[in-house]
């Protein structure tokens, strides 16, 4: 498992994207999620937000994620160039 | 109870209403409503120096029915002027009859809270009062209307009008009233012309008095009893409707030319062309498009329909249309316009889209565009509740302009932010498929199973037709299945069809 | 031959833009990492592309991505977008076949076995322009020659215009060099959308000099550019006239065919065959008989 160094931040506050904000943790993963969609699709971009970390074996972060109505490829491009801005080594992962 | 769209409709409420039968599945059997006759004597002033005065004159009491119309929309300040009134007098229990509720009713809420108002009756609301009603504030459910229907209900007496307070942006001092003049002037008043014929008692509340006899007139002397001058009647601001221009944004564009194409492939951009569309950015698109089409072709159309913004305006001024049938005026050019050309037309909600009268311009349209915030793989339609199940709107003429055209087709996004549009069930039915035609969206065309002959139109005409289920799963691979919303059981507003019929109720939302 | 009447840029680090960009009819759709994108963003957009590239559905359209320029971003850019599957990259500013080769080496070195990802390139300086033909036949990747005219006209220190009399000699290099290339000629965009009259114009000028297509800035102008290099029907009929003419010879043992009166070569033959396959892959006509 890795940790992320410095904190990371990517995407918009445009309709359909999503900001994720990347904060190194003592341990564990913590997602905090604010989204237009929360009642809908609140659940699965968790469960996108948690794969990703599992894939890239991240541990130890705290994931801000304000959603304005992304798709999941979007959410997964955006956290991933926040953890590569976070100094985090990005695998590559088919989706 | 179910009812004929399978809605399940509780026990309480369905009891004392008829249920929806089918959209022209339900006839008259009443005669029309007739308030008391009354007179004036020579010499006798019509003029009171306040509301309260009013109030005391007619007077207003407790559990009595007050009336009001939402020509100056976001910027009416007449409902709230007399609900302060009323509370300051003590009166309880009213209930408020008012065609629209904005966010500017705000201070409905305190009233409700206090038991001055305990039911409200309308067509549409959005904002802070929809909210809280969502939320539970009232006890009893909200009566949700279309337009044509509160006119209906209104002449057939089952929505009694005990005081209709029409806000009147020009005045006299003997009750005659228009929309065209005064600060406040917002064009037509055809939904306040219901509430003026059929009230006990009607009150002209006025920012402008001009001498008499007012030319023109929309609301005249003989159905009003009393006229009040005030300082102001609403901020001229606010009743500009904010969603008058065209979309720029290319989707909705794309969505607007196929709405268009869809009204030319079924052969209606002819001499003779009717046609609706409403204030919203790709509405208002797709009559830029219908526009080009009727030009490319020589062809003038009769009438538009419906809510006129300046665009329509343009159209009848440069001879495509014949005449306007303006129910409401969207912004300043609209209000222009009706006021010097006589083919620029007032009519009343009734004329324009009453289902129980000998008929109601809706019924001569060629061809309406509408919004939704959902359609069912039925086509049914929800207009009334947003994702959330938070009330955000209401059917206003979107049923009954759905009934009465040849053609009705919905424009909307496949995913709206994420969400997909298209569902198996909407949460809240408010115009039932049979009167939906076409679904255009920017990723294909649905035609209703029951117009063949249509769909075999578009094909023809090379344009996108896709099943409606192919569409939903379409929208579904892109943005995954939703999970359904939770509601609560209560029931917070039972929304009528056109014809008084229950065809859905709304419940709670969950905190 | 792929249809390229219409390339669409799309705004790279735009998510909705991204999403939707299959929607407007585009033969392809430019996925743009130069431009549009600011300097600080190229890493966010590679990842927004590469994603949008493996699962958005861009139906008929054909996938192009514009890279950046080989010595500023355009190898990573590469690496990180041929993985994920484009039809084709947009290489821009290119001046000399050695852009191109460098750009076809990087391509090779990450592509997945049984791909072969295209390149456009984009001429948008004199020297491009001077070595247009160079540059179309510098590697068998290489599907067309795109005009960019803003860039290269700045660099001239010409003025833009709508009539487009400064372009003129740049336009029918492009042509010219692509032709004999055996590649397509792709239009610079018409970048007033406001303006269709204006678009079409421009556009049937493009076709009447020999573009295959036109590159466009916005989706508005999708129908319009393709209304123009769709065959007409007069132009079919003419077409299928040609056709016949070769059959009828044929049948007739002549090694000769005349429509009237004039005889039918090669060229007109192939313009004719051309014409129909268009109009066969645009659902104009039901079959394109052989000649």
């Amino acid at each position: 498992m890795a940790k992320i160094e410095k904190t990371g931040q990517a995407g918009t506050l445009e309709s359909s994207d999503i900001m994720i904000t990347v904060v190194p943790d003592k341990s564990g993963i913590q997602i905090e999620l604010e989204s237009i969609v929360m009642p809908q699709y609140g659940d699965a971009i968790r469960a996108t937000i948690e794969k990703i970390m599992k894939e890239q074996q991240i541990e130890g972060i705290r994931i801000k994620a304000i959603d304005k109505g992304a798709l999941d490829c979007t959410i997964r491009a955006r956290v991933l160039t926040a953890l590569d801005r976070a100094g985090a080594e990005i695998r590559e992962v088919l989706a | 109870m179910k009812n004929q769209l399978g809605r399940e409709i509780p026990e309480a409420i369905a009891k004392n209403r008829l249920l929806y039968a089918g959209a022209f599945g339900t006839e008259p059997t009443m005669r029309r409503y007739a308030p008391q006759v009354k007179r004036i004597l020579p010499g006798q002033s019509k003029l009171v120096d306040n509301i309260e005065d009013v109030f005391k004159k007619i007077p207003v009491k407790s559990g009595m029915t007050l009336s009001f119309h939402h020509h100056l929309r976001n910027g009416d300040g007449v409902l709230n002027m007399v609900l302060d009134t009323a509370a300051r007098l003590g009166i309880k229990d009213l209930k408020i009859a008012a065609s629209s509720i904005f966010p500017v009713h705000a201070p409905l809420i305190e009233h409700i809270k206090n038991g001055v108002v305990t039911e409200l009756d309308t067509n549409y609301m959005s904002g802070v009062v929809a909210q809280a009603i969502s939320h539970g504030i009232l006890a009893k459910p909200v009566t949700m209307r279309t337009h044509g229907g509160r006119a209906r209900a209104i002449e057939c007496g089952q929505l009694k009008i005990d005081v209709a307070f029409v806000a009147a942006p020009a005045a006299d001092d003997y009750g005659n009233i228009n929309g065209t003049q005064g600060l406040a002037a917002c064009g037509s008043l055809g939904y306040a012309i219901p509430d003026a014929e059929y009230a006990e008692h009607v009150v002209a509340i006025t920012d402008h008095l001009e001498e008499y006899p007012l030319t023109p007139v929309s609301i005249e002397q003989t159905r009003v009893d009393y006229v009040v001058k005030v300082d102001s009647i609403g901020d001229p601001k606010g009743i500009v409707s904010g969603t008058t221009k065209i979309t720029k944004d290319p989707v909705g564009l794309r969505i607007a030319e196929n709405a268009a194409k869809t009204i030319e492939a079924a052969g209606l951009i002819r001499d003779g062309f009717s046609f609706q569309t409403g204030a919203g950015g790709a509405s208002l698109a797709a009559a830029y498009f219908v526009r080009q089409m009727m030009e490319k072709k020589g062809v003038t159309g009769s009438f538009a329909l419906g809510g006129i913004t300046g665009y329509m305006v343009e159209m009848l001024e440069s001879g495509l249309f014949k005449k306007l049938l303006d129910v409401q005026g969207f912004d300043l050019e609209a209000g222009r316009s009706i006021a010097k050309n006589p083919n620029h037309m007032e009519i009343s909600a009734n004329f324009y889209a009453s289902a129980f009268n000998s008929g109601s311009a809706v019924n001569r349209l060629d061809a309406v565009i509408l919004g939704a915030t959902e359609i069912d793989t039925d086509f049914n339609v929800n207009v009334v509740t947003g994702s959330d199940g938070v009330i955000m709107g209401g059917s206003g003429g979107h049923s009954d302009a759905a009934a009465g055209a040849k053609v009705t087709i919905i424009v909307s996004n496949l995913l709206r932010g994420r969400l997909p549009i298209i569902v198996d069930h909407v949460l809240t039915a408010t115009t039932p498929g049979e009167t939906v035609d076409v679904v255009v969206t920017e990723r294909g065309i649905a035609v209703n199973p029951l117009r063949p002959e249509l769909k075999e139109q578009l094909l023809q005409a090379g344009l996108p037709v896709r099943e409606i289920h192919e569409l939903k799963e379409l929208a579904e691979k892109m943005a995954g299945v939703p999970k359904q919303i939770e509601t609560g059981d209560r029931v917070v507003a039972v929304v009528e069809y056109r014809d008084g019929t229950v065809i859905d109720t709304v419940r709670q939302v969950k905190d | 031959m792929d249809l390229r009447r219409t390339m669409l840029f799309i705004p790279g680090n735009n998510p909705a833009m991204l999403q939707n960009g299959g929607v407007f009819g585009a033969d392809s759709v430019i996925l743009d990492l130069e431009d549009a994108v600011a300097p600080n963003e190229k890493d966010a957009a590679r990842q927004l592309i590469g994603n949008a590239l493996r699962t958005c559905d861009y139906g008929m359209s054909e996938k192009v991505v514009r890279i950046n320029p080989l010595d500023t971003y355009g190898v990573q850019d590469i690496k990180a977008i041929v993985p994920c599957g484009p039809a084709a990259l947009l290489v821009p500013k290119v001046e000399c076949p050695e852009d191109i080769k460098s750009a076809a080496e990087c391509i090779a070195a990450v592509e997945s076995a049984g791909s072969q990802v295209k390149i456009v390139a984009l001429l948008e300086t004199p020297k491009g322009i001077a070595e247009a033909y160079q540059i179309a036949t510098a590697d068998t990747r290489l599907v067309a020659l795109a005009l960019g005219a803003e860039d290269y006209t700045a660099a001239l220190g010409a003025k833009r215009t709508k009539e487009g009399r400064e372009i003129y000699a740049a336009r029918m290099a492009v042509i010219n060099a692509a032709a004999a290339a055996g590649i397509q000629s792709i239009d610079t965009p018409f970048t007033d959308a406001n303006d269709e009259e204006g678009l079409l114009k421009d556009t049937a000028f493009a076709k009447e000099v020999g573009f295959k297509g036109k590159l466009s800035i916005n989706p508005r102008q999708i129908d319009a550019i393709h209304s123009v290099f769709n065959p007409t029907d007069s132009d079919i009929a003419w077409a299928q006239k040609v056709l016949a003419a070769i059959r009828k010879a044929k049948a007739e043992g002549s090694g000769v065919a005349s429509l009237n009166g004039k005889m039918v070569d090669l060229p007109v033959v192939n313009r004719a065959k051309t014409m129909l396959h268009l109009a066969y892959r645009l659902g104009m006509v039901e079959e394109v008989a052989e000649a």
